[in-house]
């Protein structure tokens, strides 16, 4: 502990930005609440007011990192700073962990427990043969207890070539990492672009795969069970590689303005963190979702 | 447990240098970045929460005041007992354990302040805007929420009302504000202590907030996702809960109470931490086994992951679960009862004097062992069959929630009120406060235990007969502690305005790093960390 630099921790000043961002949030809630309310009718101004709320929180996080970007920049922080940071990035990242594991927990305790016992198994015999005396449990659930039909997403195809390319963005990511370490920008930025090169592919063949699904497959978001934590699973993925492709992209432009130093780059550590996680997270979708 | 090299001296010019930092009006509120304007706002907010959570256990009471229906229609009834337990739970308890660490963990461990101050005003502001979201549905077409705080589907689903998208949005945004005030919590601890101050010298009130943020950023996501499902399956066609598409309503239970038991445990630790505090600056001893403390507070936080379908006993879960759920959740008592002891070992022989924030956690001892054995009770399956959904539920919850929460969080406003505003409070009117709500809340919440083993069931807005003279006594109960709370307000008021001038270390027995500084603690402290020995 005493090796740390204790006496010049930075405590911002007032900030306007939080506020702001509460407001957005408020807006958001708001729009969103009242637009999702509204669907079947589509009347009301919810969209516009979540659009507001969308744009406002935009607006924040531009202020807001350009003012972490200057203080760091003009030498404000210190090393017990980036700890702060890095530790608050990384406790953040759990938290999306803990997210998904809400969702895996729908998937498995569905093709584990739910499904089988709506089929009659263990002392379920009774429940099956009243309520749905027609339906066959099986995985991928293909026909609903109420009849619905729909065709399983195989794995190979789009899925495995969307595996190989997130796999390869992971290194690809990690190798920008490593050239901005030993300080050779040229790499670091041919590294960077592939990696958004490979996210926004990913993300195209994501959106392909999914009129494929609707179009031809008849694999929508109402397909029971089945339908539903495949695209809630694969969707929330989507967003964050979304996220996880504009936090690269903003990696790019710094780098391009000559931000980030071999030994100061936390932006660039807790992105590179963040792409890292959704390739996990993909991986375990790729094998719990696709190929199981 | 730490002993402190930190002159006043030094703390005073400190004061001076720091002093024109402060803006003035509303947008020092609404700006701030410092941890005890922040701290005070969360405590403010959390009271005005209390307040409105608990005019709506007013109606509630009013209404079950005799049999029949009088007051409500029983739609609204329902969205009153919904509404009062999330303001309760979301509002009024958890903002108020939060502002507390705001005000004393940078103090306890010598730091500036919270590690990442500007999301700290962020995870607050976010707040407000959430609940006036809550309490706004209730004026909506169709009414609020009105499916239990713990929106079970198919009720928050297939049979909610319109808005039920405004609740689900408005807890997506508490959840941030809580995730985001958790990790602030969390960095700060790890990353700020003063140098000396290792973690085993940490006093328990920091370890019990610790603990807490873990929990929070572990169980916050997924009621996230909960809500999600919820909103998907009432508005986009998807069937997580609905047999006919394969899901399983009983799957909303497990998801939920995997957050909600943990829930209740961020509700329940910080009081610890509070009560073990307080009751070794009053009894004038150190705190008895304060290492083994530490272990008790993370046992318990481990055990709360893998106990959650206890809630869930009647719905019919093969076998083996109900006697795993059955025998993990009585494991608890284990690391519950050191605590007790411990608490009960401190006062041993002490030098006790019996201040207000004493009286209060002498109290939470006593009744949050009540509520304790009562969950020890629910925790028997074939018991709870028996229980279940019951107001001896309702006595359980309360006397956990209320004389155990609620009555750390007046102990802890009391011993910390001279540090935060230089002036001692009134200890006529803090005796006046404690003797009506110690009696008042006896006469609210002890009944229903009997009205629950009688069998009268919850969330109903009418009862047969036989339950009319206990639930009078509870409703007038309910009244008096309502308006002992008036007291309690009046006191703070009183107290920020003027009183005798609190000395720097305000208790006899007081131990801890926030007893060095000035009071009323100087706007920024520590803004060079105190060698701690």
């Amino acid at each position: 502990m005493s090796s740390k630099d204790y006496e010049t921790y930075y405590v911002p000043e007032q900030s306007h930005w939080p506020i702001v961002g509460a407001l957005a949030l408020f807006l958001i809630a708001i729009g969103a609440g009242s637009y999702v309310a509204n669907l079947d009718t589509g009347e009301g101004v919810g969209g516009y007011i979540l659009l507001a709320g969308i744009a406002l929180i935009i607006y924040m996080m531009f202020g807001w990192f350009t003012n972490v970007i200057d203080e760091s920049m003009s030498g404000k922080y210190s090393a017990q700073m980036d700890t702060s940071f890095r530790q608050g990035m990384s406790w953040f990242i759990f938290s999306e962990v803990m997210f998904f594991a809400a969702f895996f927990g729908a998937l498995f305790y569905a093709r584990m427990l739910s499904v089988p016992w709506l089929g009659g198994e263990g002392n379920n015999f009774e429940t099956w043969n009243v309520l749905w005396p027609e339906f066959q449990a099986s995985w991928p659930l293909i026909k609903t207890p109420a009849g619905s039909e729909t065709e399983a997403m195989g794995w190979y195809g789009l899925p495995l070539i969307n595996t190989i390319l997130l796999l390869t963005s992971s290194f690809t990511a990690h190798f920008a990492h490593v050239a901005l370490e030993h300080n050779k920008r040229a790499a670091l930025k041919a590294w960077l672009g592939l990696t958004i090169i490979l996210g926004s592919i990913f993300l195209v063949l994501q959106v392909v795969e999914y009129q494929h699904a609707y179009a031809e497959m008849d694999l929508t978001l109402t397909s029971g069970i089945y339908g539903n934590t495949f695209y809630m699973l694969t969707g929330f993925h989507g967003m964050h590689v979304t996220l996880g492709t504009i936090m690269l992209i903003v990696m790019f432009l710094r780098v391009s303005r000559g931000h980030f130093t071999p030994d100061n780059h936390f932006a660039f550590q807790a992105t590179s963190w963040y792409w890292h996680f959704v390739d996990v997270v993909w991986v375990l979708l790729f094998v719990f979702v696709y190929i199981l | 447990m730490t002993t402190v090299t930190d002159t006043m001296d030094n703390v005073d010019a400190q004061h001076d240098h720091h002093a024109d930092h402060k803006m003035t009006g509303i947008k020092r509120w609404l700006l701030t970045t410092n941890h005890k304007d922040i701290g005070s706002l969360y405590l403010w907010f959390s009271f005005i929460m209390l307040l409105t959570g608990g005019a709506m256990a007013m109606v509630i009471r009013a209404e079950l005041f005799q049999p029949g229906l009088q007051i409500v229609e029983p739609d609204f009834f329902n969205q009153m007992t919904t509404v009062h337990g999330l303001i309760m739970v979301f509002g009024a308890i958890m903002p108020a354990f939060t502002g507390l660490a705001n005000w004393m963990i940078p103090m306890m461990i010598g730091a500036p302040d919270m590690a990442l101050p500007r999301l700290n005003n962020w995870s607050f502001w976010i707040l407000p805007f959430a609940f006036s979201i809550l309490l706004a549905s209730l004026f909506m077409e169709g009414g609020g929420p009105n499916f239990g705080w713990t929106f079970y589907a198919p009720l928050s689903t297939t049979y909610s009302n319109g808005s039920t998208a405004f609740f689900v949005f408005a807890v997506h945004i508490m959840g941030i504000s809580s995730i985001m005030g958790a990790i602030n919590i969390i960095v700060t601890i790890m990353n700020m202590r003063a140098p000396g101050m290792t973690y085993m010298k940490m006093p328990l009130f920091v370890w019990t907030f610790f603990i807490t943020a873990y929990l929070l950023i572990a169980v916050m996501p997924v009621l996230a996702g909960t809500v999600t499902m919820v909103l998907t399956d009432t508005y986009f066609g998807t069937s997580f809960f609905d047999a006919a598409g394969g899901g399983d309503p009983v799957l909303f239970q497990h998801i939920f109470w995997f957050f909600g038991h943990p829930e209740v445990y961020i509700m329940i630790l910080p009081a610890f931490g509070i009560v073990s505090t307080i009751i070794p600056a009053f009894a004038r001893k150190p705190l008895f086994g304060y290492s083994s403390m530490v272990y008790a507070t993370a046992s318990i936080a481990f055990l709360s992951f893998i106990v959650w379908a206890h809630h869930m006993f009647t719905t019919g879960m093969p076998l083996a679960g109900e006697l795993f759920f059955m025998y993990c959740t009585m494991l608890i008592a284990v690391p519950t009862g050191v605590k007790v002891f411990n608490w009960v070992a401190t006062m041993w022989r002490g030098a006790i004097t019996f201040e207000t924030p004493m009286l209060f956690s002498i109290a939470f001892v006593i009744l949050f062992t009540i509520g304790g054995f009562s969950g020890l009770m629910l925790a028997m399956t074939p018991v709870d069959f028996q229980y279940h959904d019951t107001y001896f539920v309702v006595a359980h919850f309360h006397y956990v929630l209320v004389t155990g929460s609620l009555f750390s969080i007046f102990a802890a406003v009391y011993y910390w009120l001279p540090k935060w505003t230089g002036h001692m409070y009134s200890e006529s009117l803090g005796r006046w406060h404690f003797w009506c709500s110690i009696i008042s809340v006896n006469v609210l919440f002890f009944p229903m235990h009997f009205l629950g083993l009688a069998g009268m069931p919850r969330r109903i807005p009418d009862y047969a007969l036989q339950f009319a003279d206990f639930n009078k006594w509870v409703s007038i109960g309910g009244f008096a502690f309502g308006l002992s709370q008036l007291i309690f307000l009046a006191l703070v008021i009183k107290c920020v305005r003027a009183g005798k001038q609190a000395e720097a270390k305000s208790w006899e027995g007081a131990e801890g790093l926030e007893w060095t500084v000035a009071s009323p603690a100087p706007y920024h402290t520590f803004a060079t960390p105190p060698k701690v020995d």
